[in-house]
């Protein structure tokens, strides 16, 4: 092998033999960045941090961090700190000697560890827990030890596993600042695991979406929520997607109607719109929308103040958000029938 | 337990299981309370102060803890052997290790003199080598204890080791423990309960040890007679002595219940 031309940060391919599938992925973070690995359960992403980490085998690829080579080395040998997602802060030690375990195991004497990690705890701001056994931890401020621990032995590469979901949602969204500020002020590339979009979105600088071991979709949050290229992103960006074949402003599918869209694209794309820009009518409406479909109502849930319809219209489903209001006024239940309206300009195309 | 009104009572139990059970029960008590019904309760503290008795407890306990203390400096690393490392032939290795519970202690004890008798295969080696003859000492007594002992332990930390939850080994070892370490700082203090409810099932069995001690270390007043040999001795010439020694152990035993708290028996 050659010296790889980024020698900063984080560079690996992974390759792991599972029962269910086989992981294959390259990854890479530079120093200071957050990447996160997004995917459905059994994706293989705890997998992939596992392997990061040294605690599962690797059939193949390579770990630089730093340009260090590190896939041969066991765990601890790795330098690779690691934020577990129940955070296994181990129970029979305070949060002090649980942050002090790994400058200890560094060579680090007690005494000087311990002063190490009293200003570790300090700076996630649990000082005053020092004393406290985990169980009298509250889950934000167990996660904050646990984030001190993986810290304190400074690092190239940090690993988050679910940081967040632990926490109930009530205490998450001021974690999960107080978890961007920690990881801002961490000079070394980190990867974080979570099936939380809005975790990914507000942590990472970058996405890497993972279906079956495999890498679907890659890049930066708002451009992944954007332009969505699988069902599975789609479904958690909160978007309809489909795709077809454009011709000009007309996208054709292999099954239902054709749709009419604002710009002029040739060849295989991705078509998106969001729920919120799905219009449902009783009857035909009259006027400009050229997206008009007649569908029977599959289900209808309620999500926060509005209602999510789900419509089975000629060769593909589409998901509308209307309010409350609306229903009663459509009679919308499973069964009934309504026209259903999206504006050629609410309509996002990208090449496939 | 509160019964809500309109629940159906469970049927009364059938007596075909209620008269064996209360027998059982009852077999199992009587000779206890038989023990306490003739105990010499006047001169308990008199006959529990003579020289022979406190001779043969001092024995039993110092054997037992000793015995103990063997049983887990070797055991603790057997028991982390059969539960932490995959290899060929662990079934084979885990049923060697359960058969001193199993096997009749006479048969132990005939055993430890084959091997460790002056004649015997170890112990001839240990007498021509070093001069060290095991079999008819105290050390003959702390290993014959040892050897039916030391399943307890090994199988009450296996099972602790299983139970264990291997991820914060994992968490240890992101953070740079070696083995070894991971092992002193994070399995040890996790399985701590079941290091000790094993330690105390191997005292109380070491100290009640009869068989395996008086096959390979005879019956020696203050050298190799514990309290349960005492026992056995004093029957034939002073039941009373016997009774005053059950009583002892008999209470030990209660301690050692009372400690384990339903860890053994399963129950809270």
């Amino acid at each position: 092998m050659t010296a790889p031309e980024n020698a900063e940060g984080l560079d690996a391919r992974l390759v792991v033999r599972r029962a269910a599938f086989d992981l294959d992925l390259a990854l890479r973070a530079a120093p200071g960045e957050v990447v996160a690995l997004l995917g459905p359960n059994g994706a293989g992403k705890t997998t992939a941090l596992r392997a990061l980490a040294g605690l599962v085998a690797t059939a193949g690829g390579h770990l630089r961090v730093d340009g260090a080579d590190l896939a041969a080395l066991p765990a601890e040998r790795r330098g690779i700190g690691m934020v577990f997602q129940d955070y296994l802060l181990f129970p029979h030690l305070s949060a002090l000697d649980n942050v002090a375990f790994g400058l200890r195991c560094r060579g680090g004497r007690r005494g000087a560890a311990r002063r190490e990690a009293a200003r570790w705890l300090e700076r996630v701001g649990l000082a005053d827990h020092a004393g406290s056994r985990p169980r009298a931890l509250s889950g934000g401020q167990a996660q904050r030890v646990a984030l001190a621990r993986a810290l304190a032995v400074r690092p190239r590469l940090l690993l988050l596993d679910e940081p967040l979901s632990a926490l109930d949602a009530h205490t998450r969204l001021e974690i999960r600042a107080a978890l961007r500020r920690h990881l801002a002020g961490f000079d070394g590339a980190a990867v974080l695991v979570t099936h939380d979009p809005l975790d990914a979105m507000v942590l990472a600088d970058r996405l890497v979406v993972l279906e079956g071991g495999r890498v679907v979709q890659e890049g930066p949050p708002a451009e992944v929520a954007r332009r969505p290229r699988t069902g599975y992103v789609a479904r958690l960006v909160g978007l309809n997607l489909y795709r077809g074949t454009a011709a000009g402003s007309v996208v054709t599918f292999p099954d239902g109607p054709p749709m009419g869209i604002a710009g002029s694209l040739e060849g295989e794309v991705f078509l998106a719109f969001s729920p919120a820009s799905v219009a449902l009518y009783r009857t035909r409406p009259d006027g400009s929308p050229r997206n008009l479909w007649r569908a029977a109502v599959g289900g209808v849930e309620r999500q926060g103040d509005r209602v999510r319809v789900l419509l089975e219209a000629p060769g593909r489903t589409v998901a509308a958000d209307v309010t409350a209001a609306a229903v009663a006024d459509l009679g919308l239940v499973e069964g009934s029938e309504v026209w259903a309206a999206v504006k050629a300009t609410e309509v996002q195309v990208y090449p496939a | 337990m509160t019964r809500r009104e309109g629940d159906a009572r469970p049927a009364r139990p059938p007596w075909m299981l209620v008269l064996p059970g209360l027998v059982g029960l009852a077999f199992l008590v009587l000779p206890l309370l038989g023990l306490l019904w003739r105990a010499p309760w006047s001169t308990l503290g008199t006959r529990l102060a003579e020289p022979q008795v406190l001779e043969a407890l001092r024995l039993s306990l110092v054997t037992a803890t000793a015995a103990t203390a063997l049983c887990m400096f070797f055991g603790v690393p057997l028991a982390w052997l059969l539960a932490r490392v995959r290899f060929r032939g662990v079934r084979v290795v885990r049923a060697l290790v359960t058969v001193p519970l199993v096997l009749p202690p006479v048969v132990g004890g005939v055993a430890l003199l084959l091997a460790l008798g002056r004649r015997g295969i170890v112990g001839r080696w240990l007498d021509d080598a070093f001069g060290v003859t095991l079999p008819f000492t105290t050390a003959g007594v702390v290993l014959a204890e040892t050897f039916v002992a030391m399943p307890f332990l090994v199988i009450s930390v296996e099972g602790a080791l299983r139970a264990a939850d291997l991820r914060y080994e994992e968490a240890a070892a992101t953070l740079g423990a070696s083995r070894w370490t991971v092992f002193r700082r994070v399995t040890l203090p996790l399985v701590a309960p079941g290091v000790a409810a094993g330690a105390v099932l191997c005292w109380a069995r070491a100290l009640g040890e009869f068989g395996a001690t008086i096959t390979f270390a005879g019956n020696f007043p203050g050298r190799t007679q514990t309290m349960p040999l005492a026992v056995y001795l004093a029957l034939e010439n002073d039941p009373q002595a016997a009774i005053v020694l059950s009583l002892v152990l008999l209470a030990v035993s209660v301690v050692v219940l009372a400690a384990l708290r339903g860890r053994w028996t399963g129950t809270p």
